[in-house]
């Protein structure tokens, strides 16, 4: 499956906790083989339960630059905590306290500081492990206990992101800072949501964060029953695609319970991932969605991908 | 002395906020005058994080020597006890209560933080 570039990223996220992204990511991994799969979700990756695979070398540790004063320097000025968004340096009495968990390492406050007083040092925030099994390679982030600034951590999993070759990264739940790291600079989302009232409205809060990104995406309704269509008419409402509807079988939650991969536990949904995969390859050659169709075409609407048959422009 | 309550209140009847960082004001009393002032919160109640901290740095520079808040966490408590601000608990109804109470020496002080951070 070639799409006219030399890799394609695709990322699966959510706005809800527990729809699917691990399930949709490592199955969709496992019918592409020969690809990288990277766990993003550093506070609780799971990746690695349902593929794992020898470690491929010692884990990587993590460091984030945070600031160490040197009193003997400091006037306190406070130029440092004025500086600092985070109020990660405070200054009370003439005094720096530094709240180094507080640290987002953007390395400001060293620079501003008229004294020359502060230096980085690096912190450590976790690790980075890999894998591999079955032409498929796992790259996941592990956040240390306690440590609760997840962004250093998953840029530095997507610095595993191969230079040429698919890569699938499977998201954080939410729509915060860890999930806005991870979808940064990929080619494609999926929204894993189920037919709730809490999987519609979490949907919602993900489908402004990829737009406010400009990244192209379409959604994969999970445990798909025909009792609740509100979130197929918000797709339909909205021009989102329904790349693929995951029915709710009972046993695809048993072999989930099981560690077990849904396309080996049950053949018969290979299929399901094997036409996602071609269909988000579909969507990323279209002229529109690769970001070279104009506005003026009759197909553009608000540069999120059409539903599959609906493109009718000129170079569609 | 200055001591701060916290409150989303005005005056003396106003109920006292259980909250230190998110707050939306601080009642100041000066015990020997006998008056107060309020000093302004807000820019912390929608802060993503640090809101402890800043509290704290807005209680300092009004000059106060005490706290009297429902709880206060570690960062705070940090900041709090390097200006030399001694902090005091009270589940009182209203600032006026809280304030009898500590007059009344019934508040005990602080010794370290009695509720987690909320990040980190």
């Amino acid at each position: 499956m070639g799409t006219g570039r030399n890799r394609m990223i695709i990322a699966v996220a959510s706005g809800k906790g527990g729809t699917g992204k691990t399930t949709v990511a490592a199955n969709l991994a496992r019918v592409r083989g020969d690809v990288t799969l990277l766990d993003c979700d550093v506070e609780e990756p799971n990746v690695h339960l349902f593929i794992s695979g020898e470690p491929q070398g010692e884990p990587e540790v993590v460091s984030l630059l945070v600031p160490e004063v040197d009193e003997s320097r400091c006037d306190g000025c406070a130029a440092c905590s004025n500086f600092c968004a985070f109020k990660a340096l405070a200054v009370l009495d003439k005094r720096v306290l530094v709240f180094a968990e507080m640290c987002h390492g953007c390395g400001g406050c060293a620079r501003v500081c008229p004294q020359g007083a502060i230096r980085e040092v690096p912190k450590r925030v976790g690790v980075v492990e890999t894998m591999g099994a079955d032409g498929v390679t796992v790259v996941q982030g592990r956040l240390d206990v306690g440590v609760a600034m997840a962004p250093p951590l998953v840029r530095a999993v997507k610095a595993h992101i191969p230079k040429t070759g698919d890569a699938i990264l499977d998201a954080p739940p939410g729509t915060s800072c860890p999930v806005v790291a991870t979808l940064r600079e990929t080619d494609f989302v999926v929204l894993v949501t189920e037919p709730t009232p809490f999987g519609l409205n979490d949907l919602k809060l993900a489908v402004e964060v990829v737009r406010e990104l400009g990244l192209p995406f379409g959604v994969v309704v999970n445990r798909a029953d025909s009792s609740d269509d509100r979130v197929a008419t918000y797709c339909r409402e909205a021009s989102i695609p329904i790349l693929a509807e995951i029915p709710d079988d009972r046993r695809v939650a048993e072999a989930y319970s099981r560690g077990e991969l849904m396309v080996d536990a049950l053949p018969e949904y290979r299929p399901l991932f094997e036409q996602l995969y071609t269909d988000i390859v579909r969507l990323l050659q279209n002229p529109l969605i690769a970001g070279v169709a104009r506005a003026s075409c009759p197909c553009f609407m608000g540069g999120t991908p059409m539903p599959r048959g609906a493109l009718q422009g000129p170079h569609c | 002395m200055k001591i701060a309550f916290s409150t989303s209140g005005n005056d003396l009847n106003a109920p006292l906020d259980t909250r230190f960082g998110r707050a939306a004001k601080f009642l100041v009393y000066d015990t020997e005058t006998q008056a107060f002032t309020l000093v302004d919160n807000t820019q912390n109640m929608s802060a993503a994080q640090g809101a402890g901290i800043q509290a704290a740095q807005n209680v300092a520079a009004a000059g106060a020597q005490a706290v009297v808040s429902g709880h206060c966490g570690p960062k705070a408590f940090r900041m709090l006890s390097t200006a030399n601000i001694k902090v005091y608990t009270s589940n009182a109804a209203t600032v006026a209560e809280a304030l009898s109470q500590f007059q009344a020496g019934a508040l005990t002080e602080l010794t370290a933080a009695n509720v987690d951070g909320h990040w980190a």
